[in-house]
């Protein structure tokens, strides 16, 4: 727990956060998806995001390193304000690795190349060292036996720790994942929640919509909990799943724990 | 009516020249076709309001006027802006980079947009520029998605070369009505001509057709 490191209205710029949302909001259209969204996540943090399909998890998340822009308020990753024109949003995406539902792999591209693509052209790394770390990070998300074969000849658990080791290639400070299990088959969840934990544990900051609630309350440190663009509740796993203060969460809590899901 | 075999033999170093004209024109304007008509797409597709407008003015002004017209505008404009007497053949190479360019770019927009935004939203997410995404993410994508079109593009391409004959230029079809001309050998030369266009066109829409079976199995 690092409960101790962050506080919840902290405004100043000189906390220990990682990322920091003040007073955002968005709009689709007419449609309010972010509702004054504040935020911010301690460095080494594990913060999961849950809420109703349609809440605006993934709005949210994809606000950090802006591949979703803003209507109002600001956000704050690495000490860069993201939403300052000055800002370099690239340096800032460099920084922060994502990984997608879908996975997203590059099928026109080896697993190896998919891996060192990002490292050899953002970061200029050199071509031997990139590929060694690539290895490396294969061998920890048991798909070293993979590098030289296509995305498309890997199964969907496979792929996504491929995307998880993708990531990771660009030494990122900061790791966030949309629903990285909900494209996946029941069986092939656990491999990738597996990987996802080891990554926990090494004290990267994590930020992560999911509904695996066994993660959740395994390696979160704090669970928010998103409701119609609302932050509705922000607390521990304990907290939240053993008593949560809204309606809204309990009812939501009750759908995704129910042996029918 | 006879068919003089020897009338072919004998002029078929001549057709041979202008057989690698029309190759040659073919080629330079594909390649240059699909570079520039990548860089428009791009423009069309682009959220620069301006260079939208360019790039989409550009395309349906070419797409609007029949190629013919183009030619003779080119043979007849060229030397007067520039004040060079580049000939036929020279000009056709700028009049077919510049008028296919705005077909490929319909193209190339065509496999741009066929690549999912997942795939787009996971190259800036590494931090790649605009640039960068498209040269290695993009691109390479699009570009196979839309190989048979290309192709099949290029093998209209390859018979409009033929045009250029109407500005005395000496293509294949070009250098055989001249000697059927000289010859009074009419039948020979283009029969003779036609077969090749058959054999070369229908050869490359056979390779179509497997590329589209084999990007079929691929995705
Ligand atoms: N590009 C878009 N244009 C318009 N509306 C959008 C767009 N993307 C999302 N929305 C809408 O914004 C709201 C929030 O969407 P979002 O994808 O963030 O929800 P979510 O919580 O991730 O849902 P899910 O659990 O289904 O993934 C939804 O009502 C959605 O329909
Ligand atoms: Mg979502």
């Amino acid at each position: 727990m690092v409960l101790h490191r962050y506080t919840l209205f902290d405004t100043t710029e000189s906390t220990m956060s990682i990322i920091r949302f003040n007073a955002v909001n968005k709009w689709f259209k007419d449609l309010h998806v972010l509702k004054d969204v504040n935020l911010s996540v301690a460095e080494g943090e594990v913060v999961v995001i849950c809420g109703p399909s349609g809440s605006g998890k993934s709005t949210l998340i994809r606000t950090v390193n802006q591949l979703e822009t803003i209507g109002s308020g600001e956000i704050w990753v690495n000490g860069q304000n993201v939403i300052d024109p000055k800002t370099d949003i690239n340096t800032v995406r460099a920084d922060v690795g994502f990984v997608f539902q879908h996975f997203n792999l590059y099928p026109h591209l080896t697993v190896l190349d998919n891996i060192t693509l990002a490292p050899i052209q953002v970061r200029k790394q050199p071509r031997v060292e990139a590929e060694a770390l690539a290895e490396t990070l294969l061998a920890k998300v048991g798909l070293a036996n993979k590098r030289d074969v296509f995305p498309s000849q890997l199964s969907g658990g496979q792929q996504q720790r491929v995307a998880i080791a993708r990531g990771l290639a660009m030494q990122p400070k900061v790791m966030l994942f949309d629903e990285p299990t909900s494209a996946l088959d029941p069986e092939m969840i656990g491999e990738v929640l597996k990987v996802m934990k080891d990554l926990a544990h090494t004290g990267i900051t994590m930020m992560c919509v999911t509904h695996e609630m066994g993660f959740a309350r395994e390696v979160a440190d704090r669970v928010v909990f998103l409701d119609q663009g609302e932050v509705v509740e922000m607390a521990t796993p304990a907290e939240f799943f053993s008593a949560p203060k809204s309606e809204r969460a309990k009812q939501f809590l009750q759908q995704v724990l129910s042996p029918m899901h | 009516m006879d068919f003089d075999f020897a009338a072919v033999r004998n002029s078929a170093d001549y057709l041979w020249q202008g057989f690698q004209y029309s190759l040659s024109l073919t080629a330079f304007a594909t390649c240059f076709g699909i570079l520039f008509g990548t860089l428009l797409a791009m423009a069309r597709l682009s959220s620069i309001k301006s260079l939208n407008w360019a790039a989409s003015a550009y395309v349906n002004l070419f797409r609007s006027i029949p190629l013919l017209l183009v030619i003779f505008w080119f043979y007849i404009l060229v030397p007067l802006m520039t004040g060079v007497q580049v000939g036929a053949e020279k000009s056709a190479y700028l009049t077919f980079a510049i008028f296919e360019a705005a077909y490929f770019c319909e193209i190339m927009r065509a496999g741009i947009q066929s690549i999912s935004k997942g795939q787009v939203a996971a190259g800036y997410a590494m931090g790649f520029t605009y640039g960068q995404n498209m040269r290695y993410v993009i691109l390479p994508q699009a570009f196979r998605n839309v190989v048979p079109l290309l192709l099949t593009q290029t093998i209209i391409l390859f018979q409009d070369t033929s045009l250029v004959y109407v500005v005395g230029a000496t293509d294949l079809l070009g250098a055989a009505s001249k000697v059927a001309n000289r010859d009074n050998t009419p039948i020979e030369m283009y029969v003779s001509v036609a077969i090749i266009y058959l054999v070369i066109s229908f050869t490359l829409s056979r390779l179509v057709k497997q590329l589209h079976a084999k990007i079929a199995v691929i995705r």
